[in-house]
């Protein structure tokens, strides 16, 4: 499907959602709670067919967070970015790992990195980190006392 | 007593520890194995040994600097890392790169290609019992870490594809010796071949053992030759292709079985596929300028941009988020290794121990690649 067809689709199931056609891929942002229906819808429309999670990633803009689904369909060949954002006080998404087996450990890695809780995750500890490890550390606010490449 | 306790869980199986220091990771990786007998329960990996959290370091390098952070995460694929970060910055800045670049950086990606497939080789034939081929293995990489040398200065870490084309042109030698290795390494793949790949004891090893089907492996993330073991078309090359690989006539190898000998008959096709690239370029190599002219510092404006590449391993990506600043915003790598170790536990359940090495092993993991 061309990024037209996609923009189209989607509007049909999730109206609200804001759509930037700029870069190369479609992007979608959309409120953390309406990523889950949206997740199945993606994943079992068989137009739609995305069933390669390819990249999943937190973003700190200082206001809020968002986490990022780059999505393929090895059918279609299609590509998709989706952008859900969540409260920085009280990130909390629903985890897709029932949907995509990869996001469990990509899920973990974004939990360790942003602080971001993936609800009904069924494993979600610290992935690189130790487990008595304090903070944040890709946040923007994180105190990091010992950077050592600072500019 | 106190250890008996530590290893034995309530229903008598039995948890052990594969790392993080074990011949059999290749890197310091911990595994934490629940067993009942000698069939496997459950794998749990305990990653970050060697985390150094790259991404965060990027944030305060500026855009020349970051790419060199890179060769230390997929060590075995450095020139093919820098060539992932040197496209995503040159998409933000629209540099278009002299075709002479193009060239000298597929023959570099794909002689990288080929001596990491040859260290998996050797290192997969030790992993399940054969001594030998490690030396084989070691003998034909450093014909390509020589060809390396002299052309970027390092063995490992490359540093050698810079945003707007590549840092240095040519040695002189590179063509002659190239070619030299080139026609040495045809008649080492098939010694390769007789060698293990059509051992019977070796393959009563690989076949039925670390079964992925492919539905299974695309939802695991998986890519690279895990992917293409269970026949689904996944070649970044050939999907997206980039610098020039749309003008080139290779095949991408197809395997159906998704076993961990479908996943090594797919590496060692890939080999020729290589090498036949390499003949295809090699000749023909444009002159020209080897980079282009761009400012000593770069910004990129303000925006997202992604790129992807097919290393040794399978799909890497580096995500770029600008703002417009000196240093990224933000940047994501997308390790092949990371989503290729997500399958483990999966393919595990229910097989020997003795075939866990056999399965690590096909899945071709390089710890810093994952740990990032």
């Amino acid at each position: 499907m061309t990024k037209e067809e996609l923009k189209a689709k989607l509007t049909e199931f999730n109206p609200t959602a804001v759509f930037d056609e700029a870069g190369e891929w479609l992007n979608v942002s959309i409120e953390a709670s309406e990523w889950l229906p949206l997740a199945q819808q993606l994943r079992n429309s068989a137009e739609l067919d995305f069933d390669f999670l390819f990249s999943v990633t937190g973003v700190d803009w200082k206001t809020h967070l968002t986490v990022v689904y780059h999505l393929r369909s090895i059918k279609h060949g299609h590509i998709i970015v989706v952008k859900a954002k969540c409260d920085r006080a009280k990130p909390e998404i629903e985890t897709v790992c029932n949907i995509w087996k990869t996001a469990e450990l990509n899920e973990r890695e974004a939990y360790d990195l942003f602080g971001i809780i993936f609800l009904n995750h069924p494993d979600l500890r610290r992935l690189f980190l130790t487990d008595d490890w304090e903070g944040w550390p890709l946040r923007k606010d994180y105190v990091d006392e010992i950077n050592i490449i600072k500019l | 007593m106190q250890y008996e306790e530590i290893a034995t869980t309530e229903e008598g199986n039995l948890v052990i520890n594969v790392g993080p220091q074990h011949p059999a990771t290749h890197g310091v990786m911990h595994l934490v194995i629940t067993m009942n007998g000698e069939t496997i329960l459950n794998v749990e990996p305990h990653l970050g040994y060697i985390h150094r959290s790259i991404e965060k370091m990027c944030e305060s390098l500026s855009y020349r600097q970051f790419i060199y952070s890179t060769s230390r995460m997929d060590y075995l694929s450095s020139h093919i890392n820098n060539h992932g970060c040197a496209l995503a910055v040159e998409k933000g800045l629209q540099i278009e790169v002299p075709e002479r670049a193009k060239v000298i950086r597929i023959l570099m990606d794909e002689l990288t290609r080929i001596a990491s497939h040859v260290l998996w080789w050797g290192a997969m034939a030790m992993d399940v019992g054969a001594l030998t081929p490690f030396f084989h293995a070691f003998r034909e990489r450093e014909l390509i870490n020589d060809i390396m040398e002299e052309t970027c200065g390092a063995r490992l870490t490359m540093n050698y594809m810079v945003p707007g084309g590549v840092m240095t042109d040519l040695h002189p030698n590179f063509v002659k010796k190239v070619k030299e290795f080139v026609a040495f390494f045809r008649t080492k793949i098939d010694e390769y071949d007789t060698l293990v790949t059509y051992n019977v004891i070796f393959q009563e090893r690989m076949k039925n053992v670390g079964v992925i089907s492919a539905a299974d492996a695309v939802s695991f993330g998986c890519t690279g030759p895990v992917l293409r073991a269970c026949g689904v078309k996944s070649d970044i090359r050939k999907l997206a292709p980039y610098d020039g690989y749309e003008k080139l006539n290779f095949e991408e190898p197809l395997e159906t079985a998704g076993d961990s000998y479908a996943r090594y008959l797919v590496r060692m096709r890939e080999l020729r596929e290589s090498l036949s690239i390499i003949d295809q370029l090699i000749d023909n190599i444009p002159e020209g300028d080897f980079q282009a002219k761009t400012k000593a510092v770069l910004k990129l404006p303000k925006g997202e941009f992604y790129s992807r590449v097919e290393t040794a391993r399978g799909e890497f990506g580096v995500y770029i988020i600008s703002e417009g600043g000196l240093t990224p915003y933000r940047i994501h790598f997308r390790s092949p290794g990371f989503a290729n170790l997500s399958c483990l536990n999966h393919i595990a359940k229910g097989q020997k121990i003795g075939d866990l090495v056999a399965m690590m092993g096909t899945l071709d993991l390089v710890i810093p690649d994952i740990d990032r």
